[in-house]
């Protein structure tokens, strides 16, 4: 549904997304994954033919997304940024207003503004002047348009910023159900959130594709690469110079909670220092109240891509 | 087609739900009444050689209102919509450049029209009190209502270039009104600078919108100043349009 080859965006001279290559089939809800100033928005923004690249090329639903802009747009749902709205309307009289901008047939609009209000649970709120709306609800009314024409392609543009956890959860359930029907480019800068919601997961860094997996598959990749969780009183000791002395060690992070110490142990892939750790603690008669390998995250996935050259 | 109109109705609508929009038409009526009421009253004063509707659409206060309104409608048109954000949903969805173009031009040309309906109104009124006609023939009216409009649409389309070239809708009030009042005060100086060149006060004169309204309120129709009139608002347009796309490679 999406083909990206060689996008580039300068701003300016700026380099802001170099080189990207990607895919996205159809049926597929791909997860758009970086940092503020990663360029998943400028990257969103070509895709939805609101400006041109400054070379590569890209198509949506098999057009051309500055050649055949019209069509490419016609086939697009598309949320941006922060859900810019025009606020003396109506929500309702906002939504007819899409649906025929977006050329849904004059009989079927009414239908279609209702079918979309009630998915994204915008009943109670149809009279209201769209300034009068909690951002919540602003998000939904951006969700409801780009659903408009039924659209076989969504691109939603960090869809859950700005919401309290509540709403989090709400949207991020009609997402999942959407992608039942729709194929879906999210961007997000919150892990958990494509780690439930994804099937792919882009992660993008400095205007490069990083990595482009399953979500499981990137964290098996670095499962390993975890840590490893210790707290103990240790006495008289240090405890982070013994700590640091076992081999595959790599960095210890060091926490109190009265008299318990607790240590956060960041290991090298594949090592597993549990059992060195706990033959440590024995000979130093350490005592111990929890020791634990921490399970990688996509987080943890994302930290180690982005914070790489920094290390 | 559907598009271009729904786009015109959005237009139009919001001029209503932005406090500006009554702002401009309070003082707008407010003007044209003082106008006309001063007017009428010096008339009954004096003999004079002109008609009402003459001294209506010629006196100082028209002028005035008349050069201040088109920075005030125009100035949100464009700028608005990049400051809000609001230009990225409207140009993701399936509609051309030139249809928002058009159709923020002629929902400015709308409002402006509705504008000039009220005083319309001051003349069936006079003519219903005073007994007799306020100008001397039903062609003053036409040619002085048609002047309006040939000078709304180019000065409109003056406000809609200025609207396009920035975020900031104050700094886009300002360039319209510097660019509309220069153009006003172009048109009189040959009356200031006696000693230019006659093909000089040829070309000043193409730009004089008080000797145009001048001939028209009188009833006389010249093709020249429509033929102006019409093909300038079409630049405007087109350099608007033109300044439009060009947004995308500036962004
Ligand atoms: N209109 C713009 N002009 C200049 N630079 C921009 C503009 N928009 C974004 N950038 C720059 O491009 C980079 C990518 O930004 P963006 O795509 O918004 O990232 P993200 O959406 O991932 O946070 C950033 O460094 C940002 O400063
Ligand atoms: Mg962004």
């Amino acid at each position: 549904m999406i083909k990206v080859e060689n996008l580039t965006k300068r701003y300016a001279g700026q380099p802001a997304i170099q080189d990207l290559n990607f895919e996205v089939g159809k049926g597929e809800i791909m997860g758009f994954l970086g940092p503020n100033g990663a360029g998943k928005t400028t990257t969103m923004r070509i895709l939805a033919s609101f400006m041109p690249p400054t070379s590569g090329r890209a198509t949506v639903a098999g057009f051309d997304v500055f050649a055949q802009s019209l069509q490419a747009r016609a086939h697009l749902g598309y949320m941006p940024e922060n859900v810019p709205l025009y606020s003396d309307m109506r929500v309702t009289e906002y939504l007819d207003y899409r649906a025929a901008l977006k050329g849904v047939p004059h009989r079927r609009v009414a239908e279609r503004v209702g079918d979309v209000k009630e998915l994204c649970g915008l009943k109670e709120v149809e009279n209201k002047l769209i300034a009068a709306l909690s951002k919540g609800y602003r998000q939904r009314v951006g969700l409801a348009d780009a659903l408009l024409h039924e659209p076989d392609l969504l691109i939603l543009d960090e869809p859950t910023i700005g919401l309290d956890p509540n709403q989090i959860r709400q949207v991020r359930d009609l997402i999942k159900n959407l992608g039942k029907q729709h194929t879906i480019l999210l961007s997000t800068h919150i892990l958990p959130e494509v780690e439930m919601t994804c099937s792919r997961v882009i992660i993008i860094h400095k205007g490069r594709i990083e990595a482009c997996d399953t979500p499981e598959n990137l964290l098996g990749k670095i499962r390993q690469a975890g840590g490893v969780l210790l707290e103990a009183k240790v006495g008289a000791d240090n405890g982070v110079e013994e700590l640091k002395k076992i081999s595959g060690v790599r960095d210890v992070i060091v926490d109190s909670d009265g008299d318990w110490k607790i240590f956060s142990l960041r290991v090298e892939s594949g090592a597993d220092v549990r059992e060195e750790i706990f033959r440590l603690a024995t000979t130093r008669q350490w005592r111990v109240r929890e020791l634990t390998q921490r399970r990688a995250t996509l987080e943890d996935v994302f930290v180690e891509i982005t914070h790489s050259d920094s290390i | 087609m559907r598009k271009f109109y729904t786009l015109l109705s959005r237009e139009v609508r919001s001029y209503f739900h932005s406090p500006i929009a009554y702002v401009v038409l309070i003082f707008f009526l407010l003007i044209a009444g003082v106008d006309f009421y001063f007017q009428v009253s010096f008339m009954n004063q004096r003999q004079v050689q002109y008609t009402v509707q003459e001294a209506f659409f010629n006196s100082v206060f028209f002028w005035f209102a008349f050069v201040l309104i088109f920075p005030l409608i125009t100035m949100r048109l464009f700028a608005e919509e990049f400051k809000l954000g609001t230009i990225e949903p409207l140009m993701t969805a399936p509609v051309r450049d030139w249809q928002v173009v058009l159709s923020k031009f002629f929902g400015a040309l709308i409002f402006y029209i509705i504008l000039w309906i009220p005083p319309a109104f001051y003349f069936v009124i006079f003519q219903y009190v005073a007994g007799q006609p306020a100008a001397h023939s039903a062609g003053a009216y036409s040619g002085s209502y048609l002047m309006l409009l040939l000078l709304g649409m180019f000065y409109l389309s003056i406000g809609c270039l200025a609207s396009v070239l920035t975020k900031n809708q104050i700094i886009a009030a300002i360039i319209s009104f510097c660019a509309i009042t220069l153009l006003f005060f172009l048109g009189l100086v040959q009356f200031i600078l006696l000693d230019v060149s006659s093909a000089a006060r040829d070309l000043l004169g193409y730009f004089s919108a008080i000797e145009h309204m001048g001939t028209f309120s009188r009833g006389v129709i010249d093709t020249r100043p429509i033929v102006f009139y019409l093909s300038m608002t079409v630049v405007m347009l087109a350099l608007t349009h033109q300044a439009f796309q060009s947004r995308k490679w500036r962004l």
